[in-house]
This record gives structure tokens, sequence and C-alpha cells, in this order.
């Protein structure tokens, strides 16, 4: 095939009287990866899916044009307003789709070998042996351990590394010419994004299929892609080979978008305040708790094991760790969320974990949680002057309505909020405001400790970047001692002053921040960093 | 032997009976609690007009009312237990025989009610929720917005008055055991069993229409159609296999409730099964029958919903293999 | 340009949203037309309820009688008003009833789970294992018959299925991020359950209130049917079908009124609860709000 493999000009998706995309046009070569980079309501994922006939939304109605290119370069396939019988064939037979969580987008009552299988004898015709047959070769091919005895499993028995894994050898089962990534590796850890993007890019070259992945990270991206196009907000802002557009950005969207991007080794923390007093201190912190599986059995879970630190006034003591590292338990029994099973905890000298009653009260007073989901953070039917003024109504920190409501209007300000937002409601403010009014209301009893368990991992990348300068001004202002957890080790980088790497419960390396990005000294901590991708885009 | 025990279904299975001892120890206690509320003397109600001093104390102490409170719940649990229920109030037979001869009626009533039920809620079901806004899906689900508001005591005199009285198809009222007299079994079991089925009928088509549209809507469809499968396929294999789980639940639910239901359908049928002999035992106030009688039911339901949460583990992987 | 609100533009106000959909406002007005005739019913009615008047009986529908006369000649019409008014009176009573004993054991134990939790839960599941209609005609044949005795009967048996809702409302609220973050910001379990957890639960509670409405008109009906429910001379709904038994093929009219005003309400009441249920709650919302917006 000489011309490209697919080909859209102008396309628009409309929903109801609204257009989400406005005349996108890009051209996938053959044996090439377009990468599609944008940030949340761009409308990559809409695209896609328009140009590709899986467009599923109800009312919603794509226009313009999106060929399939014939592999003997002959009469390419309309793919916009075909029936659903010539897009039948296509899906699956000459294009094939990895979507983002594996974890739902298998069918759990069937064996993982009877959903490959499925498009096998669909599109090939195969007897249930043959397929059978092709499936253990595509398993292996995929790198799923002990393919054989794997293919019976259901998908509840896999990790999520292994369900993508799945999830691609049931997109490659029928040799397409295109593979359509929507966000493949997002639900995953960033040791396994890592091994899925070398996987995807072994198979791009064994079955020479072109591919198209859609990312919101541009580093990424960047390593995945040939091409790469950016969209915003329905529009395609620019499309250009990777080097160029990571070298020489045209577009002030792109070249915003990788402004601030937060990097490993790019810039340096600002200077811990020098000889501080120890603030928060942790010694031996023991926590385990039993889970019950949907069949009724407990298992004790030994979420975190001895872990000890401490936390100077001013400064910042990054905690990183993957899922399941046990770092939101730390911070859990920090707030009296979770009971711990061993260890002590001091806040300034005074206990943290055995305190009951007043004195209760005055020590949730001096440490404020801000949580990952900015949504579900804030009570749906409170208004938001309510939410932040809450922790004022709790410990009387003002006299009667009128001082609660100019407090609540200096704590707006402070974090860049307009003062009529305190009568509004969450689900009328975005991502990134919503975050804004959650740190206002930790911030309203004036605590010594802010813990941020994952607090920008929601963000969009440019709206992260306002609010970790946000966070930044304010322990510089209000000389706040911060415990950041967070799994995105360029932010840990960029903020922490002290770095503790935590690995299924334990603590595997504590050190400052400069020496431990210098020089790794643990594996563990050496293939975290190796995972995260590049700043600069792989020589093609 | 020893990986049997420890098999996931086995211990699944071992769990949920426990539970439902305990529901049935409770219920046990309820059961019997029924003729120590009664404000007043029981015995003396029961006898009504028929009360001589003989007869009262002859009643009280054959149903052992003289004894104190704990030791007559153990002797009711213990006997309960071993088949025993005691004596009714009024004809001095055995509650257990009694029970027993009036429910062959009543479950094949019930058979009947949810096997109609099934064959029309099902289809109606899955057709509304993959048709979802169109115009046969709002057919459906005015028609059975109605079916739930029908009382089914109505239903059954207006099937009746067109069916019987006025076309005279099918008998008014009366039972012919299954066995012994199969068509006529049939032609008295055709109006009951419709008008315990439709009501059914009708509150099932709403569930399972939620269930399967909220298959329908789940990840693993999309990533169905992307495969390029036919829309049957799509629609069996990933749909409605997917949403029979909740709908074994709603059936086993569904049934259980028809066997409190039919007692109104089975008083206006004159059908002899355990729901007329309840309503009978509520008018002449035979306590031991009505403790008996909710006991039995009380036990059936529980026994049902054992089975339903047994198949769950059967079907779902999720459960079978942990 | 990228961190757009959720839809700000699209969210339409609950009022609103209740009332464009046809059937939940057809719902509401039969309903408020239904109360005021149930409350001014004896004033309204055309004639006495027992006024025997055989000469006229078994009349069909007429001029002087718009829903006939039954076989002792009383006005069907009369009689059925005067009926919807016991039943609602039933109906409201038992699942006010109901809603204040589930609800305040449902949150407690959802809310405190351990012990309390486990208890509650066990008695409500032992309740559930008798179907409707036989616990409350077990209550019945402990207290005897009666209109009092009905509306304990109905609200004891209707009790378990507002805890069990109130239960899970309050369970998956006590699990949200923002519960959570009020507790680490020290706030106490008064201001959580008043602030937090009522706004939240009213949603799924107030759309059981609509269905359970319904299902104890229904209830009502099946016990008075069954002679055990409000007693003569006073009407009842279901007793008036009871008797129009043998007189179906004669005077239809007898069956049908009483019956048509039992749909007529009952799915008033299933209707408006389907209505509130697309309105609030969260994954039934979003489709309406589409819907509207097409």
């Amino acid at each position: 095939m000489t011309g490209p493999v697919l080909s859209v000009r102008d396309l628009r998706v409309r929903i109801g009287r609204q257009e989400i995309v406005h005349g996108i046009s890009f051209d996938v070569a053959p044996e090439q990866t377009l990468g599609i980079v944008g940030e949340s309501g761009s409308g990559k994922s809409m695209t896609a899916l328009a140009a590709t006939g899986l467009l599923d939304i109800p009312g919603a109605v794509a226009s313009g044009s999106s060929a399939l290119g014939a592999v003997d370069d002959s009469h390419p396939t309309e793919l916009i307003g075909a029936s659903r019988r010539a897009l039948r064939n296509v899906h699956g037979g000459r294009i094939g789709f990895v979507f983002q969580d594996p974890g739902t987008s298998l069918n759990p009552l069937l064996t993982v070998e009877r959903q490959i299988t499925e498009s096998l004898e669909a599109h090939r015709d195969m007897t249930r042996r043959q397929a059978r047959q092709r499936a253990v070769e595509l398993a292996e091919a995929v790198g799923l351990p002990d393919p054989a005895t794997r293919l019976g499993s259901y998908p509840h028995q896999l990790s999520g590394g292994q369900r993508q894994r799945v999830m691609i050898a049931i997109a490659l089962a029928c040799d397409p010419e295109l593979l359509i990534a929507d966000e493949p590796t997002t639900a995953l850890d960033v040791t396994t994004q890592a091994q899925i993007v070398d996987l995807v890019g072994d198979l791009r070259r064994d079955f020479g299929t072109a591919v198209v992945w859609i990312s919101h990270d541009l580093g990424l991206i960047g390593q995945v892609a040939d091409d790469v196009a950016v969209l915003a907000a329905g529009e395609l802002v620019e499309q250009a080979p990777v080097l160029e557009v990571f070298d020489s950005p045209r577009h002030p969207y792109t070249r915003q978008l990788l402004a601030a991007r937060p990097l490993i080794g790019g810039g340096d923390p600002r200077p811990a305040p020098a000889d501080a007093p120890v603030l928060l201190s942790v010694d031996g912190l023991d926590v385990r708790f039993d889970v019950t599986s949907p069949a009724g059995a407990t298992t004790t879970v030994h979420a975190v094991k001895g872990v000890s630190f401490e936390v100077r006034r001013g400064s910042t003591l990054g905690l990183v760790g993957e899922s399941g590292s046990g770092k939101s338990t730390v911070a859990g029994a920090l707030t009296g969320l979770v009971a711990p099973d061993a260890g002590s905890a001091a806040l300034g000298g005074v206990d943290m974990l055995m305190v009951r009653g007043a004195a209760e009260k005055a020590l949730r007073r001096r440490v404020s949680l801000v949580l990952q989901d900015p949504f579900s953070a804030l009570d749906p039917r409170a208004r938001i002057g309510a939410a932040i003024g809450e922790p004022l109504q709790v410990h009387r920190l003002c006299k009667g309505k009128r001082a609660r409501a100019d407090r609540v209007a200096e704590l707006l300000d402070v974090v860049g909020l307009p003062a009529d937002f305190a009568s509004r409601y969450p689900h009328e403010l975005s991502g990134g405001q919503r975050q804004r009014v959650n740190i206002a209301r930790a911030l309203a009893v004036e605590p010594e400790l802010v813990i941020l368990d994952e607090a920008t991992a929601s963000l969009d990348v440019s709206v992260q970047a306002r609010v970790l300068e946000l966070l930044a001004d304010l322990q510089r202002e209000l000389g706040l001692t911060y415990l950041f957890i967070s799994h995105d080790l360029a932010v840990i980088e960029q903020m922490s002053h002290q770095v503790l790497v935590m690995r299924s419960g334990s603590a595997v390396e504590y050190r400052p921040a400069a020496e431990l990005f210098a020089a790794p000294e643990h594996p563990y901590t050496r293939a975290l960093l190796a995972a995260v991708p590049a700043a600069q885009p792989r020589s093609s | 032997m020893r990986t049997l025990f420890a098999s996931p279904i086995l211990r699944f299975v071992g769990r949920r009976l426990l539970y439902s001892l305990v529901v049935l120890a409770g219920v046990l206690v309820l059961a019997f609690a029924l003729v120590h509320l009664v404000p007043g003397d029981p015995v003396r109600i029961a006898l009504g007009t028929r009360y001589t001093p003989e007869a009262y104390q002859a009643l009280r102490s054959a149903s052992g009312l003289d004894r104190p409170l704990v030791q007559q719940f153990f002797s009711y649990a213990g006997s309960a237990l071993t088949g025993d229920l005691g004596v009714s109030f009024r004809n001095g037979d055995p509650v257990t025989a009694t029970l027993l001869e009036r429910l062959p009626a009543t479950v094949s009533l019930a058979i009947v009610g949810i096997l109609i039920a099934l064959l029309i809620a099902l289809p109606a079901g899955i057709w509304s929720a993959l048709h979802r806004g169109r115009i046969s899906d709002g057919i459906i689900r005015v028609t059975s917005q109605f079916g739930v508001s029908i009382p089914d005591f109505w239903m059954a005199i207006l099937l009746i008055g067109l069916f019987a009285s006025t076309l005279g198809w099918l008998p008014t009222s009366g039972y012919r055991p299954l066995l012994t007299d199969p068509g006529g079994w049939l032609r008295h079991v055709i109006l009951p069993g419709l008008t315990v089925g439709l009501v059914a009928a009708a509150i099932m088509t709403r569930y399972v229409r939620t269930a399967v549209l909220e298959v329908a809507s789940a990840a693993h469809v999309r990533t169905a159609r992307s495969k390029g499968l036919a829309p049957a396929v799509v629609t069996s294999r990933h749909i409605v296999r997917n949403a029979l789980v909740p709908v074994l639940t709603i059936t086993g639910i569904q049934l259980a409730t028809i066997l409190g239901g039919v007692i109104v359908v089975e008083v206006v049928f004159a059908w002899p099964g355990l729901g007329r002999l309840v309503y009978n035992a509520v008018a002449a106030r035979d306590y031991p029958l009505i403790q008996g009688a909710v006991l039995l039911i009380a036990t059936l339901f529980l026994l049902i919903n054992l089975i339903v949460d047994v198949l769950y583990a059967v079907v779902d992987p999720r459960i079978r293999l942990s | 340009m990228t961190d757009m609100p959720s839809g700000d533009n699209l969210r339409v106000s609950s009022w609103r949203l209740l009332l464009a959909n046809p059937l939940t406002l057809a719902s509401g007005v039969v309903l408020i037309a239904v109360a005021i005739a149930a409350g001014t019913a004896r004033w309204i009615a055309p004639s006495g309820i027992n006024d025997v008047d055989v000469p006229n009986a078994l009349q069909p529908p007429s001029g002087a009688h718009w829903f006939g006369t039954d076989e002792l000649g009383r006005d069907i019409l009369s009689r059925v008003l005067v009926a919807m008014q016991a039943s609602l009176q039933v109906s409201v009573v038992s699942v006010a009833f109901a809603v204040v004993v589930g609800v305040t054991v449902g949150v407690v134990a959802g809310y405190r789970g351990g012990w309390a939790d486990i208890v509650f839960m066990r008695v409500v599941d032992v309740m559930f294992a008798f179907p409707v209609l036989l616990l409350a005609l077990a209550i019945v044949a402990i207290l005897g018959p009666g209109m009092t005795t009905t509306m304990l009967a109905i609200g004891i048996v209707f009790t378990p299925i507002f805890a069990r809702v109130a239960r899970a409302s309050t369970l998956s609220v006590r699990t949200e991020p923002y519960v959570a973050v009020s507790r680490t910001m020290g706030t106490g379990h008064g201001f959580i359950l008043s602030r937090h957890v009522l706004p939240n639960i009213a949603g799924p509670l107030i759309v059981q209130t609509s269905l359970s409405l319904a299902f104890a008109i229904l209830s009502e009906a099946a016990l008075s049917f069954l002679g055990l429910g409000i007693q003569p001379p006073h009407p009842s709904l279901g007793r008036m079908i009871f008797d129009s038994q043998g007189f179906v093929t004669l005077a239809w009219w007898m069956a049908v009124f009483p019956g048509a005003a039992i749909v007529v309400i009952v799915l008033a009441f299933n209707l408006l609860g389907d209505g509130l249920r697309d309105v609030l709650d969260p994954k039934q919302r979003t489709l309406a709000e589409a819907r509207r917006n097409r």
C-alpha cells in the first residue's frame, strides 16, 4: 500500500444542536504511528471513534469523509455513512481497537480465549480448532505468560497489564491494517505502561500495522509516535512529525502544552528553609486491613509495613509509589481515617494516632487533606461557600455569618477564584476550579501540615501546572508543610525536598530529592525512573 | 476431597446456608410470637361462641399454653424442626398434614404463574431495553405500568366475568389435580395462573429492562461491537447472557413474592391451596394453623433465595473462581 | 480553553425537568385532583353512602347515578368517593409510619455500622422473609380487623424496605470522599448527618415513598377485599369489588368503577415515582437532561 491507511477530511461530529468536532483532517501513513494528543474536552476520542464508524453515543452524527485505504491501492472504503454491514466487516477485520480500561472492557463471563476466537470466527471463517491455535500464537506474541493455560482464565483472574495484553491480542487477531489505541495505558502503572509501549512497538513492526495512539500525555506520545496531531476544543491545532512538534512547535497551544509538562531533571526544586524544626515525625507505622472478595472470602492486606520518616516545617516530603504501594493508607492513618496497628506519629511533639475527644478536634485543625478527585471531595448539594466555611463553623473560628462569609471570600481570593463563586454549586465549576476550592477549604483552618493525596493527578496538564504553582506559592507565603503523595515522579521532583519511595507497603528509598534523582540507589527507584517517558521524543 | 471443601463454591454456599439458618431462627421466633402477641386470650378468642370452661381448659393444655413462655418456645421450635407444628384450634387436625395437603395446589399455581411471567417478561424486557426510546419500548413500558397498578383480585374477577361467566370457555373456580386429570387441571389453572402471571410479568418486565439497559451500556459491549460481531451475537453473547445474572435474582424474588400474593387469587378462584387456608385460618383465629403456614411459607422463601444464590455462584465465574 | 466546567449550560433545574415529562405532570395533576375529591368526599358526594334504595338496585350508569347503583340501590359514585378518602388516609398514615421508623433504623445502621447494623439488618431480613400480604394478614389476625389495624399492619410491613433503602444510601454517602474530608477536618457526626447525609439520601427515599404509597393502596384494597381491612358499613374499594363478584355479568359497573379508581390512583403514584427517579437519580438524570436539550 502506498497511499495512506486512513484519510480523514473535514470530519465533524454533532450531538443534538452542538458541534463537538469542527472539521478535522489528517492522514495515517502505512506502518506509521499517529499520535493524537489533547486534554479533556478536546474531542480526541470522539474524533477517532467517528473516523472509524464506531460512534455509539445516542444522537451523535458524524459528517465529512474518512477513507480506509485498500491493500492493493484500489478503491478505498468510505467509513462515514457506510452501511452497518460494511462497517462490521471493517471493525475487527481491518481495524482493531484497544480501549482505556481493561478491567471493564472485557466480558467478565467469557474466557480470554473465547474473546479472542470470537473475532477470528467472525472474520477469518476459522473453525474452533483453528481459531484456538491462532489464539495461542497471539497470546505468545503479546507476551502473556504461560499462554496455553492463561487462555482458559477469566478476565478477573489476570492483572491489569495482562488484561491489556489480551485486549491487544484481540485487536490484532485478524491482522488489521490499522490499530486504534484510545488511552491504552492511562489506567496502568508507569512500569506496566512502559512494557505495553514496547510491546505495541514490536508488534507494529512484526504485523506491519499502522497505529493511531490517543493520549493526554505528551511525553508518552513523544515515545510512541511518528506524527503528532494536537487537538483542542474539537479543532486540529497542529499536525507535524514528532521531532518538529517537540523542537519547533508552531501553535501557541502546543507550546503551552510542552511548557506545562513536569519533567525529570527539568528545573530545580526551591530550596528548603535551612534548619527548620521537625514538624511531622512518623515511626514504624504499620497498617493492616481485611478485604472481602465478592464471594465473601476475607483476606488480610498488610498495606503499610513499618514506615518511618520526618518532615521539617516549611518543606515538602514527596511520597511516591505505584498503586498498591500503601501511600494513600499512610495519609489515611495520619488523618484518622484508618486505624494503624502499630507505630507512632507526632505533630510537633503531639501524638497523632491515639488522640480522642477535644484533643483530637484540636489536632484535626492542624492537619488538612486534599484528595485526588476534585468532584467527589465536595458535597454536590452544598454551595461552595458552605463547603469552605464548614471547618470555620466546626472550629468556631469566625464570629457570626458575616465574618465567616468574609473569610470565605478571602480564601477564594488566595486560591485565585472570584468571590462570587461562594454561591455556586460544585457541578458549575471545572476540575481545576474545584481543586482550588478544595485547597481553599484546606487552608481555612490555617493548618500546619497539608497532606495532598494525588491532588493533581486528575487534572489536565496545563491546569496541573497552575495548581502546582499555587501550592508552591502558598508554601512560601504561609510557611506550610506538605506531605505530597503522587505516582508521578516528575511532579514529585518539582515539588519535593525529600523523597520517600514506597513499594508494596515498605519504604524502599528515603533521601533528599536532589540526591535521589541524580543517583537513585534502589533498583526499584531506578526502574521507576527508567519507565517515565523521556522529555525528548525518541529519534525514529 | 480436601480440595472439594476448599472449593470457593462450597465455601460460598456454606456461608449463605449459615446466614439462612440465622434468619430462619428469627422466623421461628416471629412465628411463635404470633400467638403470644394477641391482646386478650388466644384460646378464648379461638373458641369464640363455642366457649365452655371445659373446652377452654382442654384446648389450653392441649396447645401447651399453660407452660412458661421460654419452655413453650423451645418445645415449639423443637417440634417444628422435626415437622410437628401442633394441631388446629378449629378441628384438631395436625397442622403439618393439613399444610402438606394444600401445598401442591399452591406450588402448581406459583409455577404456572412464574412460567407465564418469564415467557412474557424476558422477551418484552429485552426488546424494550434494546429498542429504548422507540415506540415499541413506550408501549411495553406503559403496559407494564398498568399491569403493576392493577389489583390482582380485580383482574381475577374481570377475567372470570369475561372468560367464564360470559363466554363460558373456562370454569369459574375449582381445581383438578395434575396427575389424575391433566386436562381438567389445565382448564382450571389457566385463569388463576394468568392472573398471577400477568401481574408478575408486569413487575418483572421493568426489572429485566433495567438489568439489560445497564449491561448494554457496559464497556465490554463496546469492545464486542469493535470486533465487528453480528448484532445478534453481541446481543445474545454479550448483553443478554450477562444480564441473566441479575435476572436470576429477580426471578427468585418474584417467585417468592408470588407465594405470598397467591392468597387473594386463591380466595377468588376457590383454589384449595395454602393461601386460602391461611385466609380461612385468620378468619377463624386458628392460631396454630396461621403459625404453621407462616413458618412454611417463610421457609420456602428462604429456600428459594438460597437456591438463587447458589445458581449465582455457578453462573458467575468471579464467584466460582476467586 | 481546556478546563471546562462539566456542563453548566446543560444543567436544568430539577423542577423544570420534572414538569417537562408529560406523564409525571399528568400524574401530579391527577393526584391533586384525587386528593381534593377525597378530601371533600362527604360534601361533594351526590347521595349518602348507605342510602339503601332497593327498587333502584343494579341501575346502569345514568344522569342520576353517574356510576350506577349496587345491589342495594346505593349510589356507587358516592361510595367510591368516600372509599377513596379512606384508602388515601390508610396509605398516607401507614407509609408515614414506615418512613419514620424505617429511615431512622436504616440511617443508624448505615452510619454507625458495627453491632447496630448487624442486629437491625438481621431483623429486617427476617421481616423480608415473609411475603407482604402474609405478614399483614398475620398482624391483622393478632389485632383484629379494622382501619387502625390495617394502618399499623401495612406500616409495619413496609418499614423494612425503607430501612434497606435508607441504609444503602447512607452507606454510599458515608463512603464518599467529601464525608471523609469532613471527618479529617474534625467535623462532628451530627453535623455530617444533618448537612451531608440527609440531603443526599432524600432522593431515593422520595422515590420509594411514592412507590410505597402506590403499593399501600393495593395492599389496603386486598385486605378490605378479604374482609379484614376497613369494615362495613364504611365503604372500601376492595370490599366493593368483593361484593360485585356475584353480579359481574348483570352489573359490570359494580366491579369496574371501584377497580378503575384503584388503578388510576396507583398508576398516578407509580408514574410520579418513575418521574421523580428520572430527576433525582444521577444516572437517569443525565439522560433526561440530554433528551430535553435535543
